[in-house]
């Protein structure tokens, strides 16, 4: 019994790292890496089926069972609130009215940044259909609240833009999302390496979706494994609570009295 | 025999054998079975449909599958 589980939509959860499932060499590879994560929330998206071709090939649905993890469907690829709502849609009949879904409406091909006025329209159709929406936003704790009014179940700020591993650039701005928001926070999108992570957890976020950092390591289920344990040690850095900084004064951590060259 | 009904699947135009339901879509297709969604023009198909509904010519249809994704 995990006395500290993430809960979104009612739903608790052991694990606070999410994970996609996209970029892996092949499907062992991503079966491996997300066992290694401990992920229990795993991101797909919703594609074409290619007609003809490969009428026998696994299906990514056989290897992560939903039987076994919670799957998020997302709206990768989508840049109106139209497109994402369609896409959903079509994810909640496949996934036999699964509720839970990644929201994210991209504004521009190259920045992947999120176009906000999409996301929020999206956000409102979904949840007046029923679906439990965390909606990938950018880190503007004013964006962030007007999701929350709008009834989405987390909101998850970009660390730094989509596949750039370039770790958490505004802190700042996280920190006052994460003190302003009572939905779950998770940082998505940015995330590098484990450190990134830690830093996150440490900073109060409720969870870390993450897909590139570790599909696109040397080795994936290694660095899988090192998510897991750097958003744990994030997360008990945070509960634990850490020590004032005092930039400009040093203190000793061992005792000033007994020492021998003292002469008296 | 009547004529053939025309689609456009997945973006791209192809012919059947009319009259035609979904589920002989998908065996046609090599798909029953399959975890998938449906949706013909811009409405989803429900799975309990599959069976009962026929396609019509000029419905654009689409197939979809869960992929790997971030």
């Amino acid at each position: 019994m995990n006395s500290d589980p993430l809960v979104i939509a009612g739903k608790s959860y052991d694990s606070r790292l999410l994970v996609g499932t996209g970029k892996y060499r092949d499907f062992d590879e991503t079966r491996l890496a997300i066992e290694a994560s401990g992920a229990q929330i795993v991101t797909v998206a919703i594609r074409r089926t290619n007609i003809g071709q490969n009428a026998g090939e696994p299906n990514l649905l056989e290897v992560l069972p939903p039987t076994k993890f919670t799957i998020l469907p997302n709206t990768a690829g989508c840049y109106t609130a139209q497109d994402a709502v369609r896409t959903l849609r079509l994810a909640r009949e496949l996934l036999d009215g699964h509720a839970l879904v990644k929201l994210e409406v991209l504004g521009d091909a190259q920045s992947l940044y999120p176009n906000m006025p999409e996301t929020l329209a999206a956000a409102k159709t979904l949840v007046a259909e029923g679906f439990e929406v965390m909606a990938y936003c950018n880190d503007d704790p004013i964006m962030a609240k007007q999701l929350e009014e709008l009834g989405c179940v987390a909101v998850m700020p970009l660390a730094s833009l989509i596949g750039s591993g370039m770790g958490i650039l505004n802190p700042w701005n996280l920190q006052i999302i994460i003190d302003r928001v009572r939905v779950p926070v998770l940082v998505d999108a940015g995330i590098g390496t484990a450190s990134d992570a830690a830093i996150a957890m440490e900073l109060g976020c409720d969870g870390v979706l993450m897909n590139t950092a570790i599909a696109k390591a040397k080795d994936p289920v290694r660095m899988a494994r090192a998510m897991k344990l750097a958003v744990d040690a994030g997360r008990e850095a945070f509960l634990a609570g850490r020590m004032a900084k005092k930039p400009y004064e040093a203190s000793p951590s061992s005792p000033d009295a007994g020492l021998i060259q003292k002469s008296a | 025999m009547s004529a053939p009904i025309h689609i456009v699947l997945n973006g791209a135009p192809r012919e059947f054998p009319a009259p035609l339901t979904f589920d002989q879509l998908l065996d046609e297709l090599a798909l029953a079975g399959r975890r998938l969604a449906v949706e013909r023009n811009g409405e989803i198909v429900p799975r309990s449909r599959f069976a009962g509904e026929r396609l019509a010519d000029g419905d654009r249809i689409e197939v979809v599958i869960a992929v790997g994704g971030g």
